[in-house]
């Protein structure tokens, strides 16, 4: 299961990038501009590196001793 | 020697629940009064001024807002409980104060809308702070098998404090004609937090240190570095990370679109006039509010867990459902219309415009109020129409009703999960560990869904979708759904229990 959240760390880099974080920044517009701004380098940082290195742990097993409850 | 007086349960969550609520007053306020800030501090034919009016609006919610969680939860496990949340409480209620106090841009220059940033990061630090600690504090003095019920407290403090900014803006408003609202009684909400924060402040100065927490200081068993141990250490960024991705993170999109969607989508997407909405949020909030209560309790009998998995999934089932009957409300096909007045005026600015206003009443009693502004002499493509809608007593009810089962979810998902983080980190970094992941989760998934939200509907729209305005669901709907699936899978079935010191790591 870990490499599902460590692909779907990079399938949201790229849909983030290319739909949300690039279009904003170059689109002249200036609320655009910051929102560009904190898209790429705020929040896709945080929710991508968590993303990954939760899967990352996961696929380890440092999460089995707990779904055993 | 003065004996010590040991500080009642009731009293430590009245003293926390009351000055978290004024904070989420204070934050709330400003966003409710984006409208009446903007024109007097950031002028819009100013393009610097507007650029800090855009900063203000998305940093204070997203970077600072876990800033805070990092800086005042570091404090917080170094020296204490209770001295770094008043710290939150007062920098909260003296920049609320001061966003209040500072003039005009016509009076001051730039000086002005600079000021007013300033001070909303400040809100938005001190708001990153605050959480942490009221739900440490509580849950640290809380027996075991009431943890969730006595932290559910705190829990009701966010909705609470929504409900008394509208509460406070609309009465305000009521006193005042537009005019003067416009003009100077958009500081009364601001100016008013500082009373409440002193009562707030002489209430939780005389609370003692939470008894963990005292333990552990008088044992030695504080943190040198909070933060390192925090998140340099795997063994707990482990838990950090599993309490975003598996709770927090579906819990923080469920929480924003049951009150701020609901909202804007009512007034934007509906059209619905904006004292009717607020009025139907009103409602909804006040009969919701007591669930908070309900689940906290419930979580202590059957499991943290199963209550917030519970509400995203029924969350993810029904919001396309309940967001489409919302809009059926304010369809007026097949509604009997019973007569429609028409008047045409001329615009003052800019001169050659025409603004044509068109009342159509309904047999039910529906209200639609049309305008169109047209360039004179030139055809329609150049017209822009606005519409406001007031709904009947039948559809207001249902609205409510509609929206009190979105505040049901929220309550499941947001109830227990302040016993469910302070139980997962040990005394010496809880405040630290807890804080992150629950500003990230309800800051930045949360937060993301206005704008999220608002590209897929009108991406939707331009693409001729025919349920459009249910478009923008899918982004609460995916999230939530992903973070039940993690929380199903990785979090422990039954009660998870404090972890101490003397946990085995």
């Amino acid at each position: 299961m870990g490499i599902v959240w460590m692909l779907m760390g990079v399938l949201v880099l790229y849909y983030g990038i290319t739909v949300f974080g690039y279009p904003k920044l170059i689109s002249g517009d200036q609320e655009d501009l910051v929102f560009g701004l904190i898209i790429c380098f705020v929040l896709l940082p945080i929710i991508v590196g968590g993303l990954v290195i939760f899967g990352w742990y996961a696929w380890q097993g440092e999460y089995d001793e707990i779904e055993q409850g | 020697m003065s004996e010590k007086k040991k500080t009642s349960l009731p009293a430590v969550i009245g003293a926390s629940s009351a000055g978290t609520m004024i904070e989420w007053y204070d934050f709330y306020i400003f966003g409710s009064l984006a409208t009446v800030i903007s024109t007097k501090f950031f002028p819009q034919d100013n393009p610097t001024a507007a650029f800090l009016s855009t900063l203000a609006t998305f940093a204070a919610g997203f970077i600072v807002r876990p800033f805070g969680a990092l800086f005042f939860g570091r404090l917080g496990d170094l020296i204490g409980r209770k001295y770094t949340f008043m710290m939150t409480l007062l920098l909260m209620g003296g920049a609320t104060f001061l966003i209040g106090c500072v003039p005009g841009y016509e009076q001051i220059g730039f000086l002005a809308p600079l000021l007013v940033l300033l001070l909303r990061l400040l809100q938005g630090l001190a708001l990153g702070g605050e959480y942490g600690g009221a739900a440490t504090y509580v849950a640290e003095h809380s027996p075991e098998n009431r943890r969730g019920f006595m932290t559910s407290w705190i829990q009701t403090t966010a909705t609470l404090g929504l409900f008394v900014s509208l509460l406070v803006i609309m009465a305000t408003r009521t006193m005042l004609t537009v005019e003067q609202f416009d003009d100077w009684g958009w500081r009364i909400p601001f100016l008013v937090s500082i009373l409440m924060v002193y009562v707030s402040y002489l209430i939780r100065k005389n609370m003692e240190e939470s008894p963990l927490f005292a333990k552990a200081k008088v044992t030695g068993k504080i943190s040198k570095n909070p933060l390192k141990e925090s998140f340099g250490n795997r063994l707990n960024f482990k838990f950090v990370l599993l309490a975003l991705f598996g709770a927090v993170m579906g819990q923080g999109v469920v929480w924003y679109t049951g009150q701020f969607y609901a909202m804007s989508f009512m007034e934007k997407t509906m059209n619905i006039v904006k004292d009717q909405v607020d009025g139907i949020m009103l409602l909804a909030l006040l009969f919701g509010t007591p669930f908070f209560l309900f689940f906290g309790w419930l979580s202590d009998k059957i499991g943290r867990k199963w209550i917030m998995m519970a509400g995203m999934l029924i969350a993810v089932l029904s919001y396309r459902p309940i967001y489409d009957r919302m809009y059926a409300t304010v369809d007026v096909t097949g509604k009997q219309e019973i007569s429609a007045v028409s008047t045409r005026e001329s615009a003052p600015d800019p001169p050659g415009d025409s603004l044509l206003h068109t009342t159509r009443t309904f047999a039910d009693g529906t209200v639609w109020k049309e305008t169109t502004v047209a360039r004179y002499g030139e055809a329609g493509n150049n017209s822009r129409t606005t519409v406001s809608i007031r709904v009947n007593d039948e559809a207001r009810w249902t609205l409510i009703g509609l929206v009190f089962i979105q505040v049901i979810f929220v309550t499941m998902v947001y109830g227990p999960i302040a016993a469910f983080l302070v139980e997962m980190f040990p005394t010496k970094i809880r405040y630290t560990s807890m804080s992150l992941p629950y500003h990230i989760g309800n800051g930045v998934f949360g937060g993301l869904l206005p704008a999220v939200a608002t590209y897929l509907v009108i991406n939707a729209q331009e693409r001729g979708a025919e349920r459009w305005y249910l478009e923008g669901l899918w982004y609460p709907i995916g999230v939530a759904a992903v973070c039940f699936f993690i929380g199903m899978v990785y979090l422990g079935a039954r009660n998870m229990r404090m972890v101490d010191d003397h946990a085995k790591q």
